[in-house]
């Protein structure tokens, strides 16, 4: 058994584990990719909602071309936002109750990059559709090809950000039964920059003028969740998993 | 040093300082309170573009500081409850949370207030006051997470991690606010910066904000008191002084 006690000594404790980062970055990634498609429905259940959602206004407001144009950039967003929002509780809840946080628990790399692969494979499975779908949905709101463009690169780069802050969330309650709203109210605050960042690009590709100021900051704060989101993410795990 | 440290985070001896603390703050608070809002009400000349409307500014702008302020100190104190396990620490974050909120609304309210007759509407999305109001939220937030859990250790830990989350997000919240806020609408209304206050002006305004920050102090200290005491009521040193045996526990 190659297997490193706490009794061994310090120089033993930090040999070399089996498995490589990347080797179980990958392991994890993977892992959580196949439960989440094969729970289709809750992964399907975000771009459901998210249609669902950017239907509503028309409906409600009115179905003139030039109004859903302007409405266009803001409640695509904000569709996204609250589909996002709908499935952040799928993120830690199930593996917090069968043990496999715990698991992740043991492994001798840092916390954070296990949450880094999962929260990612959350985001391929509920943020890349909402991505995907959203240049079909703004072309029904009227929305001329170069907004549509910068709608689907603003949704790239602003849904993992959305899906990393809220993981944080996610890890603090993922003890909780019931936390749904909960977990909505204390990550929606935090999520508002990039909704407000996002949403701008977009009317500012609709209004014609020059968008690389929001997208930059966008991919900025892309960055800062990556490199933030995932520790602060790891400490609350350690507290829900007391 | 150490010893008179750990001496002040034992909670007996918290316990009975701070009941003396709130007292020794909530009197200049007070006496201040007084004194600045004389100034301000009477003293202080009416403003030549505001009129008599302006003075709402010695209750808005020490609301609105203290409620940033309220804000990082309940981040610090959980930050210091988390690396250093000090319980009295989260305590203190924890009464941080209802008076910060209470001054971001206070804040929100005397802002609207002052709209009203500057702006002609309560309610403008200007940049400060949107990103007040979003500060109101992390408040609520912070208080609705605390509030589902029952074990108390991981209510404090876990709201200590959601603080320090917050306030880092405080600075990005309140820049992009400002950033939506210059794209969003004509540069008329943001001219909310005083343009070089006169001096009668000024002197009652930075003595309404002591004291709001000495009356913050005073209010945190018997929330704290009561806080601790909720938390070690089955302890000796509690039931005894709830007997009436010892007066404040124990003497200092």
């Amino acid at each position: 058994m190659a297997v490193p006690t706490h009794a061994a000594a310090p120089g033993q404790a930090t040999a070399a584990p089996a498995l490589g980062l990347i080797t179980l970055f990958r392991a994890v990634f993977i892992r959580d990719l196949r439960v989440g498609l094969r729970r289709w429905t809750d992964a399907s259940n975000a771009a459901l909602f998210f249609i669902l959602v950017v239907t509503l206004f028309p409906l409600a407001l009115s179905p003139k071309a030039e109004m859903l144009r302007m409405l266009a950039p803001g409640v695509i967003w904000i569709a996204a936002l609250l589909a996002t929002l709908l499935s952040l509780h799928l993120l830690f809840r199930a593996d917090l109750e069968d043990g496999t946080l715990e698991q992740l628990l043991t492994v001798p790399y840092p916390l954070g990059w296990m949450l880094l692969a999962k929260t990612l494979a959350h985001w391929v499975i509920t943020g890349v559709p909402v991505v995907v779908m959203a240049p079909v949905l703004a072309i029904t709101y009227h929305l001329p090809a170069s907004a549509v463009g910068v709608l689907t690169f603003s949704l790239l780069l602003g849904t993992p950000t959305l899906i990393l802050l809220g993981s944080i969330g996610a890890a603090l309650t993922a003890g909780l039964r019931g936390a749904g709203v909960l977990l909505a109210f204390i990550v929606a605050p935090l999520m508002l920059p990039v909704l407000m960042l996002g949403a701008r690009a977009t009317d500012l590709a609709l209004a014609g003028e020059n968008v690389t100021g929001p997208l930059y900051l966008l991919a900025a704060l892309l960055v800062l969740a990556i490199s933030l989101a995932p520790v602060v993410a790891a400490g609350a795990i350690r507290i829900s998993a007391d | 040093m150490w010893n008179w440290f750990f001496k002040l985070a034992s909670p007996p001896h918290f316990y009975a300082l701070a009941g003396k603390l709130s007292y020794w703050l909530l009197v200049p608070a007070i006496l201040l309170l007084a004194i600045g809002t004389w100034g301000g009400l009477i003293l202080a000349p009416p403003d030549y573009q505001q009129g008599d409307a302006f003075r709402i500014i010695y209750v808005h702008v020490p609301s609105a500081y203290l409620s940033m302020l309220i804000y990082v100190t309940m981040a610090v104190a959980g930050a210091i409850g988390l690396i250093w396990r000090i319980k009295l620490a989260h305590a203190v974050a924890a009464s941080c949370a209802p008076i910060g909120a209470s001054f971001t609304f206070a804040a929100l309210v005397t802002g609207a207030v002052w709209g009203k007759p500057m702006w002609g509407t309560y309610w403008e999305w200007d940049p400060r006051l949107t990103a007040e109001l979003i500060l109101l939220f992390l408040y609520f937030g912070y208080m609705g997470l605390r509030g589902a859990f029952e074990n108390l250790t991981q209510a404090d830990r876990a709201s200590a991690v959601l603080a320090i989350a917050g306030v880092v997000n405080v600075p990005i919240i309140h820049f992009s606010v400002i950033w939506w806020a210059s794209l969003h609408q004509g540069p008329t209304l943001s001219k909310l910066e005083a343009p070089s206050i006169s001096g009668d002006m000024l002197w009652p305004l930075l003595t309404m904000i002591l004291a709001f920050t000495l009356f913050f102090l005073g209010i945190l200290a018997m929330r704290v008191r009561a806080e601790v005491l909720e938390r070690e009521v089955q302890s000796r040193w509690a039931q005894d002084m709830l007997r009436g045996a010892s007066p404040v526990g124990v003497d200092l």
